[in-house]
């Protein structure tokens, strides 16, 4: 009867975020495995606990599958000498193979005789190679590697335990001085130490031992004791995906709690009472049908339902601790005003070479300044903006924020709100932090749009302006993932201001300061290279191709709304055989173009053909056009534009020789030559694009 | 059970484990990991345990006697074992029931937590025990101990005194902690805790304080330079202790605040090196006795 294969690495409590990768890791490297050994199976299980990863492989072959192939030895003129008989060589090839003359056979390779022997690989006993699992085991990777006594393995916590069955014998290895055996143990406290007969055996005997080793079923239970405690008591209790994610992986027996704190705090932020609960004491908070907090929280403990009283009360005290703290600073904090907080700001190092942190402001505001002005705002939005700039990092400073640090923002709304400040200004403090993930929240008011854009600016020519520019996964300020932000609001918010006027204003706010910087031109063209790449992985990340992103992204990221509906129609067309002839036509231009001095200038009395006057023609009025489609980034409109000039562009070519001999004609050609291509190249570089590879 | 049984229960547990039992160290510091009997000791390879109470001082953390959970000082229980035994989660936990806590009684958890002195160049790997979801204990595999690779692995185990005696005796306020039957740690403590905070953020005097700091960062390299560690060692930590007056005081800028620190990390790197050097020219004692 085919076995059964169960690995179980045991180990002190895993960190939470390792754990679902590890298993995954185990699962595909075993599975690796026995498909590179050639041995048959049914299924590969993986399962997960804070202290165990394993593995059980059902009905696995007891032998390696067997090889049957060919050797290919010598040319038959070499294995044979005059008289017919096997030389030395072809006898060695045999030996070598295990096998005798007698075997060989011979075959035509392109002309050439070969022996050949039949070669019979005989699949090894399955038993003989899993101890392979020794290596397994110590390839899984985690995010950070400990070694503990006086081993040397790196790991992500201490290896305690190791079984390995083969149906119900042990596969021997060691690791770290932990020798494999039938043994497991279960729950730390509920539990007792379980020898297991067969790996059939594993779930249902770690479960009567009040562990749960499937991570998807602790999660069912974690969601059942919720729903219950729901519909108990009318409540809702929202759950966060991440949140349960990890609390499923804190314990290996869940129970569901709820444990309540005083009314009290409910005059509390919000922010600050779900801060305290989901990422301090990784509870789940509770709220009304209507979305209100209510004051309680629900807990999961690793146990059972003993004693769950006293588990909640414990819980109770150390949030209550917490929010007594919250409340504390929040009272202290509202007593202050927010100049006392902007003085304090003073000394704050931002960073080292940029300053403190009113420095920054000071840069914020000016920047702020030049994306209202380059916005044409009216009066009243422009101030808001500029008192928004101005208390953007107020909250840094108070006793919350202190305690609280990912409430930065948050709390500064509350707080300018509570000082008096208008609603926009108080919204666009905590805007100015978004979008904080790849994919986060974009600023909903215009004002919160335009800080963020100048505090993310500041610090990204800042940063780039004293050299300290990201490499590789070194990007301690988190410039990549702000530029992407400023791309992101740009893309949203299609303001008619491109990417490049805005770094010029910050560029120049740097200027005016003190700070020691690198040239303008190497900063700028750091700068030009540092968006590019964020804007090609942007456009990436909408499933645009490589060719077509460097075609629009070929001298500027411009508009980076209008930069994607460019890419997006290009993308669009690329698929479109009739366009072929028109990209045909542009890059005939933008070919020669290049060829065209500064000095060649249109002078329209010197066309004399009818084709050049045609195009010239068809020019001028394409140019009336263009710019106004551009001004409105209607993309469709500004390449049919382009478009209609693919007829007459060709005509050109086919009846006017540009580079003749007389050189006023050739002149005026390659000036109409170097117009035409400023305009295409305003849309696209089409030499980029790969069209045929699309048919 | 008050402070003082439980700091006896946790004394005989821990002694019957073979480690050595130790006084507080007598020079200032923030933390037991301080003590030269856990910074220098957890160096090199010789092996190490020991256990200990250690008041630390953090003078950032003084209230003067007014808050229920902050201390300008509270008291550690500190147990290292070099190398770290395989059973140190079980031998924790069993001092745990000796205290009087039933593990099926509560919930307790180990919760990834990862430690890190900057200012010792000591860093770990671990957990901080949860018990009914309050921190009661920090548990560190040492990795790195001032700035050197820590091998073997000394396993540090500190519990939070004041925490778990909150918890143990179920009361809300520190200050109303029994310490043994009928003296509290506000008949013991209130007094210096209020004169403390009051002196270091009110009349503590911040131009002798930096006298100090220089004068002492100058004698712990003096002293270093002649192969004399635990003297030099002294003399850090009074840097140390210094500068935490300094910075509670808020005289410290945060740009300066960086060049402190990294002085007095720069003179722990130092020490460790000559620690373990000096060790080495004695042959390593400990390391002998136990082949012995």
């Amino acid at each position: 009867m085919a076995k059964d294969v169960l690995i179980e690495i045991g180990l002190e409590e895993l960190p939470a975020r390792f754990i679902d990768d590890a298993e995954k890791q185990l699962l595909s490297k075993a599975t690796k495995w026995l498909e590179e050994q050639r041995i048959s199976f049914d299924s590969v299980t993986s399962f997960s606990t804070p202290r165990r990863l394993a593995v059980k492989i059902s009905n696995i072959a007891e032998y390696q599958t067997t090889i049957e192939e060919e050797a290919k030895g010598p040319a038959e003129k070499i294995a044979k000498d005059e008289n017919g008989e096997w030389t030395k060589a072809a006898i060695g090839f045999t030996k070598g193979q295990g096998k005798t003359p007698d075997d060989i056979y011979t075959k035509e390779i392109k002309g050439i005789s070969y022996i050949f022997v039949k070669k019979h690989i005989d699949g090894k006993p399955v038993s003989d190679l899993l101890p392979e699992f020794k290596g397994i085991i110590e390839s899984i990777q985690f995010g950070k590697n400990m070694r503990w006594a006086s081993e040397t393995l790196r790991y992500a916590r201490p290896i305690r335990w190791l079984v390995a069955l083969y149906g119900n014998d042990a596969i021997p290895f060691e690791i770290t001085g932990v020798q494999t055996a039938n043994k497991t143990v279960g729950h730390r406290f509920l539990g007792k130490e379980i020898t297991l007969n067969d790996p059939s055996e594993y779930e249902s005997s770690l479960a009567e031992n009040y562990v749960v080793v499937n991570s998807k079923e602790r999660e069912k239970l974690i969601l059942k004791g919720i729903e219950a405690l729901e519909k108990e008591n009318g409540f809702k209790i929202p759950v966060d995906a991440d949140l349960l994610a990890e609390v499923r992986n804190l314990v290996e027996y869940p129970t569901v709690f709820m444990g309540s704190f005083e009314d009290k705090f409910l005059h509390l932020p919000a922010e600050v009472l779900i801060t305290s609960m989901k990422e301090h004491q990784r509870y789940f908070p509770v709220i009304t049908k209507d979305g209100d907090l209510l004051p309680h929280f629900i807990g999961v403990r690793n146990g059972d339902d003993h004693h769950l009283g006293t588990v909640a009360r414990g819980n109770e005290k150390v949030l209550r601790a917490r929010l007594s703290d919250g409340e504390f600073f929040f009272e202290e904090d509202k007593k202050q005003s927010i100049s006392y907080y902007q003085e304090k700001l003073d000394r704050v190092v931002f960073q080292e070479k940029l300053g403190t942190i009113s420095d920054k402001v000071k840069r914020i505001i000016a920047i702020t300044e030049s994306i209202t002005d380059l916005l044409e705002l009216e009066e009243s939005a422009k101030k808001k903006a500029l008192r928004a700039a101005e208390i953007s990092k107020f909250d840094l400073m108070t006793n919350m924020v202190n305690e609280f640090t990912e409430l930065q923002g948050v709390i500064g709304e509350k707080y300018a709100v509570h000082f008096g400040e208008d609603a926009d200004v108080a919204q666009a403090i905590r805007e100015h932090y978004l979008p904080k993930q790849a994919n986060g929240d974009l600023p909903d008011t215009l004002i919160g749009a335009i800080v963020s854009i100048a505090d993310k600016v500041d610090t990204i020519v800042g940063c780039i302006s004293v050299g300290l520019i990201p490499t590789g996964s070194q990007d301690p300020y988190g410039l990549r993932r702000q530029a992407a932000g400023i791309l992101r609001i740009m893309e949203n918010r299609k303001w008619d201001v491109s990417l490049e006027e805005i770094l010029d204003a910050a560029l120049s706010v740097y200027q005016q300061t003190q700070i020691e910087q690198h040239s303008n031109e190497e900063v700028q063209k750091e700068l030009n290279e540092f968006f590019r790449h964020r804007a090609v992985f942007l456009l990436k990340e909408m499933d645009i191709a490589q060719d077509v992103i460097h075609a629009v992204l070929h001298a500027e990221v411009g508009r980076f709304d209008y930069t994607i509906s460019k890419a997006k129609i290009l993308a669009d067309k690329r698929n479109d055989e009739s366009f072929k002839p028109v990209q045909e036509a542009l890059t005939r231009v933008l070919n020669l173009s290049d060829k065209a001095g500064d000095t060649d200038s249109i002078t329209p009395e010197r066309f004399v053909t009818d084709t050049e006057k045609e195009l010239f023609e068809k020019y001028r009025s394409a140019k009336k056009d263009f710019p106004a489609y551009n001004q409105v980034k209607a993309a469709d409109d500004a390449l049919s534009s382009l478009a209609e000039l693919a007829e007459p562009i060709h005509e050109f070519f086919e009846n006017n020789m540009v580079m003749t001999d007389d050189i006023k004609i050739r002149a005026n050609r390659l000036g109409l030559i170097h117009e035409l291509s400023l305009m295409i190249k305003d849309f696209a570089d089409f030499r980029i694009i790969e069209w045929k590879q699309q048919f | 059970m008050n402070i003082q049984e439980m700091i006896l229960t946790l004394q005989k547990h821990w002694s019957e484990e073979n480690c050595i039992l130790m006084q507080a160290y007598d020079t200032e510091k923030g933390a037991g990991t301080m003590s030269p009997m856990t910074l220098l000791r957890s160096l090199g390879p010789e092996p190490w345990n020991v256990a200990y109470v250690e008041p630390s001082r953090r003078p950032a953390d003084g209230r003067y006697g007014e808050n229920p959970n902050r201390l300008y000082q509270h008291h550690q229980f500190q147990v290292i074992m070099k190398p770290s035994p395989d059973n140190i989660q079980e031998l924790y936990l069993e001092s745990l029931k000796k205290l009087g806590i039933d593990p099926l009684a509560h919930d307790i958890r180990f919760v990834e937590d990862n430690w890190e002195n900057p200012t010792l160049g000591a860093a770990g790997l671990g957990w901080e025990v949860w018990l009914d979801g309050m921190e009661i204990t920090q548990f560190t595999y040492f990795q790195q101990i001032g700035g050197l690779e820590a091998n073997p692995v000394t396993v540090e185990i500190t519990y939070g005194i004041e925490r778990l005696a909150s918890y143990i005796q179920d009361k809300e306020n520190v200050f109303e902690l029994e310490w043994n039957n009928g003296v509290t740690v506000r008949d013991i403590f209130y007094q210096p805790e209020y004169e403390h905070s009051k002196y270091t953020f009110e009349e503590s005097n911040t131009e002798m304080l930096f006298q100090l700091f220089s004068m002492y960062e100058e004698e712990a390299r003096a002293t270093m330079e002649k192969g004399l560690v635990f003297p030099a060692y002294d003399y850090v930590l009074k840097c140390s202790h210094t500068f935490n007056l300094l910075d509670a005081k808020g005289v410290i800028s945060v740009t300066e605040r960086t060049g402190y620190i990294s002085r007095i990390r720069n003179l722990a790197r130092s020490i460790a090196k000559i620690y373990v050097a000096e060790r080495e020219k004695l042959g390593f004692p400990m390391l002998q006795k136990e082949e012995n």
